[in-house]
């Protein structure tokens, strides 16, 4: 079973790879895009059922043993979220069908989001610190040629910028990798995580802040948020929605990842840094939103607000509020994105994204409107929705750690959330039309099926929260018990699966 | 009990497709839940009379201790059926009121989603799911209060009540979490039986003050009184069920509940009756300023709530049994009165009490229930509201007399209330009305005129409800056993001397109103201060604000971008060094060949080159210079291959940049970036340097580990057969690293390739040639 491992990275390689083959045929890449991405929502529903049912899975790439070789593993935190991606991915594709022109599909759409969604799961499942920096290289070209794909004047202004901060994250995180190398000689993040106590914690403490520069930046968060905002308005909403859920959560899950299983040595001081950075995310975030007017730009800005709420739950270090770090994760990435499709849907209806010149909606698309309202009001942490249990789990755990003030900030950033959801609502669905259009035609019905899926999501796991907060709970238990993951990868073999089929391992000579 | 929610929520959904079937007698149809819900919940009656509490619990989140428990006791069993009860007469009075209105079906929906949610609030016995019902409850308000969003008053109003409530709410919310932290519990049944645990917490304070904003802004108190009024937005069907009978006693029904657990506490005491006495003097003069029927009706809800909101903090039997019998009063005369006020807007079309005259003539039906609901709202006999303000006199002589102080004076406000609007647009010889008037349609008036018959009906027999009904309610008030019996006339009291006090009072002010109002208004008209004021400096200068600090946080400047980034890298990472006392700048091996140190000089010229230069040319070509010195340390230090790729790198990044300079625009690097930025630019540079040197010194003075480079060599040949160790380590040891790395040269090849064929489709120039997005071959090990 422990090849299921690899699968999430292997379909979308394969896909990429025989998308590439077919380029001129739009037809076909379409529905092998779509199937593929389908193949591995299964595939990732399997793993996190057989990581629920098995505990942490390994699996040595190449059948060279940990930590000679790069190991691959799956615990609950990894398999959720790549089970996420492709619920995500999944719906992103479907929109994408219609949202994406030939133009940007003849340019290599399809095949350039199958490698993105490589990178992303390479990230998400890879237990070795430098294959991480693969993966975020695969990940950052994909995003980057996908946000410039159409070469608007716009588009490559933001993918400047995009890219260029991006690579400074990348040559920090390469640097503070070189440097932890340097003299633990290991690259294994289990390896890693015995090695390291037994080396001096302040020299382990000053690299973990290159690690976190290097990810905050991924993350978007106060001061490093510059290049989101700047970027992820401009390309096609079916690109920006997957990015506005998944890329900054993948920094924040390197966050999480390294934070609780390498960087421990002094949780006082870390952490600490990682709470203001936290409260000072969250409040940036929703200031900075809600001085904008273009719906794209708000929901960019809050998508900064939120990563805050996720580094806060990551800084408070306690089962608490690492299992409301990853229902947030979850909950956060659904609603994000979706606003982002539904806000695509009224820039069809309505011809424009900006909040003064759209009116009307609720009068005019009622269906719509209860779309938006349940994302909106989701994100704001309304209950009986999913936000409102992230935002429980979260506050609850500020104030079993009594850290007042962010309790305090947290919920005056979701009163503040609330505001600019409801400055969406009253401009673009209550106030009547004034000098805006509202087309005659509907927008596809595909766009509408992944938009109403992910609203019923949102509404599902607020009425029924009790499977994720499990799920979370269990992957909070694994992230505070490293001793977990690392006997799962150091422990004996738990398999010889090589990755290609030419690949025979050679018997005898293993460690 | 759950069911009974659930049932009420799934009715609201199925609402607009009854209005489709049924058309204009929808309402009919539609109060069929509520009446019927109103029986259900009278079966409850006999055990709750006999002092029983019936409890559901049904599981919803076991992993966090939340349920969706439900308890019926009396208070919970008082506010349902007000809630279900009055919900009837307002679903079929919203018939008749916006009859035609093709926004119904929304309205029902939404009403009756309301109304499932406050059943939810008045039956949970969690605090989690009260407040998921509580959330609701405030959310269907926003959407009722902005029923009328073409207009930009209505959205503002609908705003405000939402953050208002919703802010408290969160407030609300802490204080429910600190609980549940402090106690290990959400149930609210645990936290009555035994709250010894909170009540011995540190942070009790803390906790009644978090609840009790919550409840202050739903019940608009002050500070948070000033959405109510506002609110009035709403359609009156909305205003007369949600903003004077059910919602806005919402926080008065929680302080009640909790009551048996912090009655007593200075805390609790003193806050509820400091802000409930300044809340009534408050809103009792700010009625003198109205002549809306609405507004005067909304002011004087506040009145009422403040009170009820004083007794729960004086505490005691006595209060606890006027709390339960005020709550009942005021929803049975204050919602019939706001359907009068409706239905004359509706009929004669305003609600400016100063521009009706005579109306009784040709409303007599509508006269005789404002007058009936008057009379108990003005506290006179023999209505019901006068048994209430009694005992609310009562009360408090055996408490806190000098509360009643302000009591007084807001009890002649509400009686000139009840003059201003069910006595003084009825009568006069002569209709006087903004159009021709005639008497509301049956739907409008049977409800209200049920309403207020029960008023009558329990002010002259109130021994009718109190042993099944409010005793009850009132034990939950207390937390203890007790009893009382209610009479119309028991004597000659003080409290009937106080109540002769405030008839005397209130009728010298509806006497002397249209001078004392005009009086006021001249002086008072329009100012904004106080909270209200607060909360429009926060709504209008909250984007200035953003717009403001937007432009400090998000500069525009890519390389005022870089230099932050790599600055707070520099300065996270050097601090916590020089804190930690890693840095060293100690060289394990100090001695060097002079032949090293011509290198090292001549790649330091390079880079003072590269950062004086002027030209993008000459600093580009320093750079390169830069690399290939770095590459002949490299060669010195017996890395050939790392020196061979690190010659190719800088030799077709050389070219590369300068075949891309020679396409864009002249100009100097001088021009952009004053002196200052320059140098700051410089001093991040050099502190990087020296950063990223110390470290790379102090971590080279830790022993190295060498067990993956001894596995490697001893593994590549025997197990992985290839003799070049780095070949072997690229292409089989980690061999997934340049599968991605060949993924991202794919990736790189196509959007240069997209970029192309975009350019060759389109004239549009573009700027620089293609971006070259990809890095250097990382391989690490």
């Amino acid at each position: 079973m422990s090849a299921l491992v690899v699968l999430p990275v292997v379909v979308p390689l394969l896909a990429a790879a025989v998308l590439l083959l077919f380029r001129g045929q739009r037809e076909f890449q379409r529905v092998l895009a779509t199937g593929a991405t389908a193949l591995l929502l299964v595939v990732s529903a399997v793993l996190l059922a057989q990581v629920s049912a098995q505990g942490i899975l390994a699996v040595q790439l190449g059948g060279w043993q940990a930590p000679f070789g790069i190991t691959f593993v799956a615990d609950h935190l990894s398999a959720i979220m790549v089970l996420i991606t492709a619920v995500m991915a999944l719906a992103s594709a479907v929109y994408a069908l219609v949202d994406i022109d030939p133009e940007r599909e003849a340019s290599g759409f399809h095949p350039l989001f199958q490698v993105l969604l490589v990178g992303i799961n390479g990230a998400f499942l890879t237990g070795d610190l430098f294959n991480l920096f693969v993966w975020f290289e695969v990940m950052l070209i994909a995003s980057f040629v996908l946000l410039t794909l159409g070469s608007s004047r716009a588009q490559l202004e933001g993918g400047i910028k995009y890219v260029s901060v991006n690579l400074v994250a990348s040559m920090l995180f390469l640097t503070a990798i070189g440097l932890l190398y340097g003299f633990t000689g290991t690259l294994n993040m289990a390896d890693l995580a015995v090695v390291l106590p037994e080396h001096d914690a302040g020299l382990v403490t000053t690299i973990a802040m290159l690690f976190m520069v290097a990810f905050g930046i991924k993350a978007a968060v106060f001061p490093l948020f510059f290049w989101l905002p700047a970027s992820y308005h401009t390309p096609p909403i079916a690109i920006s929605a997957f990015f506005a859920g998944m890329l900054t959560k993948v920094g924040v899950y390197a966050l999480i990842r390294t934070f609780t299983l390498l960087f421990v040595a002094d949780v006082g001081y870390t952490h600490t840094i990682l709470l203001w950075i936290g409260g000072l995310t969250m409040v940036t975030g929703v200031l900075t939103a809600a001085a904008q007017n273009d719906i794209r730009k708000i929901l960019s800005f809050h998508i900064v607000s939120q990563i805050g709420y996720l580094i806060v739950a990551l800084a408070l270090y306690t089962p608490l509020a690492l299992a409301g770090a990853v229902f947030y994760l979850v909950h956060v990435i659904i609603a994000k994105a979706n606003l982002f499709l539904i806000a695509g849907i009224t820039r069809r209806l309505s011809g424009s994204f900006d909040l003064r010149h759209i009116g009307g909606l609720f009068q005019h698309a009622p269906f719509l409107s209860v779309l938006f309202l349940i994302s909106a009001l989701g994100l704001a942490g309304i209950p009986p929705l999913s936000g409102f249990w992230a935002k429980l789990l979260v506050i609850a755990a500020a104030l079993e750690a009594a850290q007042w003030w962010v309790t305090g900030v947290a919920l005056a950033v979701g009163l503040l959330t609330l505001f600019s959801m409801t400055k969406i609502w009253q401009y673009a669905f209550w106030s009547p039309l004034t000098n805006g259009v509202v087309l005659a035609q509907r927008p596809s019905r595909l766009l509408y099926a992944p938009t109403i899926a992910l609203a019923l999501l949102i509404l599902l796991l607020g009425l029924w929260s009790e499977p994720l907060i499990a799920l979370s709970d269990a992957a909070a238990a694994e992230l505070l018990d490293p001793s977990r993951y690392v006997q799962a990868v150091l422990g004996p073999a738990t398999s010889d699966v090589g990755l290609g089929a030419g690949h025979a391992p050679v018997a005898g000579g293993r460690p | 009990m759950l069911s009974a929610v659930l049932i009420a929520f799934a009715f609201a959904l199925g609402a607009p497709f009854m209005k489709r079937l049924a058309g204009d007698r929808a309402g009919w149809w539609l109060a069929l839940l509520p009446a019927g819900l109103t029986v259900w919940y009278l079966s409850y009656l006999p055990s709750v009379a006999a002092g029983e509490s019936i409890r559901e619990v049904t599981a919803w989140v076991p992993r966090l201790g939340i349920t969706l428990a439900m308890r019926m006791d009396g208070l919970s069993l008082l506010m349902a059926l007000i809630v279900a009860g009055i919900g009837t007469a307002i679903v079929i009075y919203a018939g008749g009121y916006l009859k035609g209105d093709p926004k119904l079906p929304r309205f029902y929906l939404i009403l009756l989603a309301f109304m499932a949610a406050m059943l939810g609030v008045v039956t949970s016995d969690d605090l989690i799911s009260l407040f998921v019902f509580w959330e609701l409850t405030s959310i269907t308000s926003y959407f009722l209060v902005g029923y009328k969003h073409e207009s930009a008053g209505s959205r503002a109003s609908a705003l405000q009540a939402l953050l208002v409530t919703a802010g408290g709410g969160l407030a609300m919310l802490a204080g429910f979490l600190l609980i549940a932290v402090i106690t290990g519990s959400t149930s609210i049944s645990a936290l009555l039986a035994d709250p010894s645990m909170l009540l011995a917490s540190p942070l009790l304070p803390a906790v009644i003050v978090l609840i009790a904003i919550g409840a202050f802004t739903k019940s608009a108190q002050f500070p948070f009184h000033f959405w109510l009024p506002n609110a009035m937005a709403a359609p009156t069907p909305v205003s007369a069920y949600l903003h004077s009978a059910t919602m806005v006693k919402a926080g008065v029904y929680l302080l009640a509940r909790l009551a048996p657990v912090f009655t007593g506490e200075p805390v609790w005491v003193w806050l509820l009756t400091l802000v409930g006495a300044t809340t009534v003097v408050v809103a009792a003069a700010l009625a003198l300023l109205q002549r809306d029927s609405k507004a005067l009706l909304a002011y004087s809800t506040i009145v009422a709530l403040a009170t009820m909101v004083m007794l729960i903090g004086v505490g005691g039997e006595f209060a606890g049994g006027a709390v339960v019998v005020f709550l009942l009063a005021h929803a049975l005369y204050k919602a019939p009165l706001f359907m009068v006020a409706g239905s004359v807007d509706h009929e004669a079309g305003t609600r400016d009490v100063t521009a009706l005259r005579g109306l009784g003539r040709v409303m007599p039906i509508t006269w005789a229930t404002a007058l009936v609901a008057g009379i108990s709202a003005a506290g006179l006999p023999p209505l019901f509201g006068f048994i209430a303000k009694e005992v609310a006199y009562e009360a408090f002589l055996g408490a806190i007399p000098w509360l009643l102080l302000p009591l007084v004076a807001a009890g002649a406000v509400l009686l000139m209330v009840a003059a201003l609007v069910a006595w003084r647009p009825f009568v006069g010889r002569e209709v006087m009305a903004p159009r021709a008037v005639h008497e509301a349609p049956f739907a409008m008036l049977v409800g209200p005129a049920v309403l207020a018959l029960a008023g009558l009906l329990f002010g002259l027999a109130p021994g009718l409800l109190v042993d099944g009904l409010l005793v009850p309610a009132a034990v939950a008030v207390i937390g203890a056993p007790y009893t009382f019996y209610l009479e119309l006339w028991h004597g000659l009291t003080p409290e009937l001397g106080l109540s002769a006090l405030t008839v005397a009072l209130g009728l010298l002010l509806s006497w002397r109103w249209i001078a004392l109002n005009a009086g006021l208004r001249s002086r008072f008209e329009g100012s904004r201060t106080g909270p209200a004021g607060a909360y429009q400096a926060f709504a209008d200068g909250l984007v200035p604000f953003a717009e403001a600090f937007t432009r400090r946080v998000q500069p525009q400047d890519l390389r005022l971008h870089l230099s932050i980034i790599i600055g707070v890298a520099v300065a996270a990472t050097g601090i916590t060094g020089l804190l930690m006392g890693t840095l060293v700048l100690r060289v394990a091996h100090p001695i060097g060949y002079f032949y090293e140190y011509l290198v090292v000089a001549v790649a330091v010229a390079a880079a003072l080159a590269a950062a004086r230069a002027s030209s993008r040319l000459v600093a580009i070509i320093a750079l390169g210079v830069l690399g290939f010195a770095i590459a002949i340390l490299f060669v010195f230090f017996a890395a050939p291959d790392l020196a061979m790729t690190q010659f190719l790198v800088e030799t077709l990044i050389v070219i590369i940049v300068a075949l891309v300079l020679i396409r864009l625009p002249r100009g100097s690097l001088r021009e952009r970036g004053d002196r200052t930025a320059r140098l700051v630019t410089g001093v991040i540079a050099v502190s990087g340097g020296l950063l990223v040197t110390s470290l790379m010194l102090t971590v080279t003075l830790e022993p190295l580990d060498l067990r993956l480079a001894d596995f490697f060599a001893a593994a590549s040949y025997p197990s992985a057969l290839g003799r070049n160790i780095v070949n072997v380590i690229l292409v089989d040891f980690r061999a997934i690293d340049t599968l991605g790395e060949i993924a991202v040269l794919v990736v790189a090849a196509v959007g240069v390739y997209a970029l192309l064929r975009r350019r060759a489709s389109r004239s549009e120039p573009m700027g620089a040639g293609p971006p070259r997005a990809t890095d250097g071959e990382g391989e690490g090990t």
